[in-house]
């Protein structure tokens, strides 16, 4: 798994510093492995293969959905329609998996649909910001809207379960090993697929300086678009995550999820303003509000105070990961 | 020609063109819809989104792209502070309004403190600080029943006072005229739009910006403070995230008011207009009798419609 960060120049001394800069997900990482630890003094059994499995596919759902914002935000962008993605993506294969039986090619058509629509909605976004020139916060915002509808159209009320086949295989074991952990190396075969692409370094160009992206003779608005079609890709990865943890379809599910992604790109050491993301580190993020989550259940925190201890406890970390990032990047 | 085509191109003329569009629109899909009484109800649905959107309007206005997610959160809180501490007696409404501004520049300020002094950028720390207040909520939820409004908040919000005009709409009144005094005729309004065009310049010409940021997000927490309060009058009680719906939609206003998000560059009287817009094309939307997934899309795809009407950004030039 290799960072997408643009080789920069002058050569830095000092190791810790070099190190930080080719590895800029690590602050995120020292964070995972402290909360991993706390949760381990807590309640030992929290760090359990069993539980640990468990919060991955719990989770799994918003890493896609955090890599997701990743790369829009590479390119300075910002797309608060991820989340409306995954729920109409979610809906749009519950129903196309029921209504073909729910069978293995029904299973895979529906996916390979779900990727399709995915990768629509992501088009549409990347028009609407890059090509029509809307500014992205409220753009999003309004295609949010646009795609609740239609999944509200494709399932009206939430329910639909998905066929057993479906989340058996998320939830069950395939060689003897969780299928979770093959959805985590697909992913990280993925992630480094896409960070030896042009692409990812043409967003990263986009986001760092866009006039000089244009005057170098890049593409602006066709990367832009590019980009929300990645985000929209991965959305729908995230949806079929999400499906296989919920094994149902639920047309607002995902609504609730778009502020988290932010903040796990946030948590990841990525900087919003553009040119300086990392994939891993998102993951990381996505991890850490899991992992915040669940140690502050296992603290044994009274139950109508855990919402207010995780908010504190998730804009502390977003804080400290602001704060790092810019040591990293200064 | 040219004089009259700019003058159609001003974000105020817009969105009043495209009120008066929407409110014929309605009245021809279902007579009664600009009857004054409809009219008037609007109006007291669009104040609620206008005060709101008062604060948001002047963080962007500020620049860096400043924008307050928190919004929604304090509202939702002011309302629950305020049903606890009137809860349901006239005699209760000062200290509630006291104890609903303290809150809201309380948090404001810690917002404004990130802001500033650690540099978080604005979209996080508000974001965070959301979290935060909605943790907040669970626990005054958990632990104290939520309480009534008093009956004299309610008038005020929904019945006539002045004119046949209830209070809640003079109050928006008051506040169109004091922002368009603050931003035009104080010093305080013209550092905001200094800061919001060109922080650093601001700073060499002796602007305390951080002060001034601070001050911003305080003014931006009291307003929402004073929506989630008049929201409480509305509704007579306090429920659920009641504020939520207010986040996303005060920034739309701001946008539809012509303010760009970039900053420095617009005003409160188009805000106001906007919210109008918003809470209009909602309120046709509610009338017209198509389920919900229809009138989703529709919202959406209206607007973004109505985003083309307004700035879009500057094509790339070599």
């Amino acid at each position: 798994m290799t960072p997408t960060t643009i080789e920069t120049r002058p050569i830095r001394s000092g190791g810790l510093k070099l190190w930080l800069e080719r590895y800029p997900f690590l602050p995120a990482l020292i964070i995972v492995v402290a909360l991993l630890a706390l949760n381990g003094a807590f309640s030992p059994n929290s760090l359990s293969y069993r539980s640990l499995t468990g919060l991955l596919s719990t989770y799994m759902a918003l890493i896609m959905l955090a890599i997701a914002q990743t790369y829009v935000v590479s390119a300075g962008d910002i797309d608060l329609s991820a989340g409306a993605t995954l729920s109409l993506v979610n809906v749009a294969i519950v129903v196309l998996m029921e209504k073909w039986g729910g069978g293995g090619a029904a299973v895979i058509g529906a996916m390979l649909c779900g990727i399709l629509l995915g990768l629509a909605c992501g088009v549409i976004n990347g028009i609407v910001v890059a090509a029509l020139r809307l500014q992205a916060i409220v753009a999003t915002f309004a295609t949010s809207i646009f795609f609740t509808g239609v999944a509200l159209y494709v399932m009206p009320v939430a329910g639909t379960p998905a066929p057993a086949l479906f989340w058996r295989t998320y939830g069950g074991r395939l060689l003897g090993l969780p299928f979770v952990f093959y959805v985590l190396a697909a992913l990280a075969l993925l992630l480094f697929l896409f960070s030896r692409t042009r692409l990812v370094t043409q967003l990263l160009a986009v986001g760092d300086d866009q006039q000089a992206a244009y005057q170098t003779g890049l593409p602006v608005v066709l990367v832009r678009i590019k980009g929300y079609a990645l985000c929209g890709l991965f959305s729908a990865l995230a949806a079929f995550c999400l499906t296989g943890d919920t094994a149902s379809g639920d047309p607002l599910v995902g609504g609730k999820m778009t502020l988290y992604s932010v903040a796990a790109v946030v948590l990841g050491g990525s900087a919003l303003a553009g040119g300086w993301t990392t994939v891993v580190g998102s993951l990381l993020g996505a991890l850490t509000i899991g992992l915040v989550n669940s140690l502050v259940f296992f603290m044994g925190t009274p139950s109508e105070w855990q919402n207010f201890v995780q908010g504190l406890a998730i804009l502390l970390v977003l804080m400290a990961g602001v704060l790092a990032g810019r040591r990293v990047r200064a | 020609m040219n004089a009259v085509l700019s003058f159609l191109k001003r974000p105020l003329v817009i969105a009043l063109l495209l009120i008066a569009a929407l409110l014929y629109l309605g009245e021809s899909l279902s007579p009664g819809f600009a009857s004054a009484d409809q009219v008037l109800r609007l109006l007291i649905v669009a104040s609620l989104l206008g005060i709101v959107a008062a604060g948001q309007n002047v963080i962007i206005l500020g620049g860096r792209e400043g924008i307050d997610l928190s919004v929604g959160g304090v509202v939702s809180l002011s309302a629950i502070i305020a049903g606890n501490v009137m809860n349901g007696a006239d005699g209760g409404i000062l200290p509630a309004i006291l104890a609903c501004l303290a809150a809201g520049a309380f948090f404001g300020l810690l917002n404004g403190l990130g802001v500033t002094l650690l540099r978080i950028p604005p979209l996080v720390m508000t974001l965070g600080m959301l979290g935060v207040l909605q943790g907040l909520l669970v626990v005054i939820r958990n632990g104290i029943p939520s309480g009534r409004a008093a009956p004299g908040l309610s008038a005020f919000v929904t019945q006539p006072l002045v004119f046949g005009i209830p209070g809640i709409i003079w109050l928006w009144i008051a506040i169109g005229l004091f922002m368009a005094f603050m931003l035009n005729r104080t010093v305080f309004g013209h550092r905001i739009y200094a800061i919001g065009s060109n922080e650093h310049a601001a700073y060499m010409a002796g602007v305390p910006v951080r002060r001034m940021r601070i001050g911003l997000f305080m003014i931006s927490g009291m307003f929402a403070a004073i929506a989630g309060l008049c929201l409480l009058g509305y509704s007579g009680s306090s429920f659920a995230n009641v504020g939520e719906q207010y986040m996303l939609s005060s920034i739309i206003a701001v946008v539809f008011g012509g303010t760009s998000l970039a900053g420095g560059k617009g005003g409160y009287t188009g805000t106001m207009a906007g919210a109008l817009l918003l809470v209009i094309l909602q309120g046709i939307l509610t009338t017209v009798n198509i389920d919900e997934s229809g009138r989703q899309m529709v919202f959406g795809a209206t607007l973004l419609l109505l985003m083309l009407f307004y700035g879009r950004g500057k094509a790339m030039r070599a």
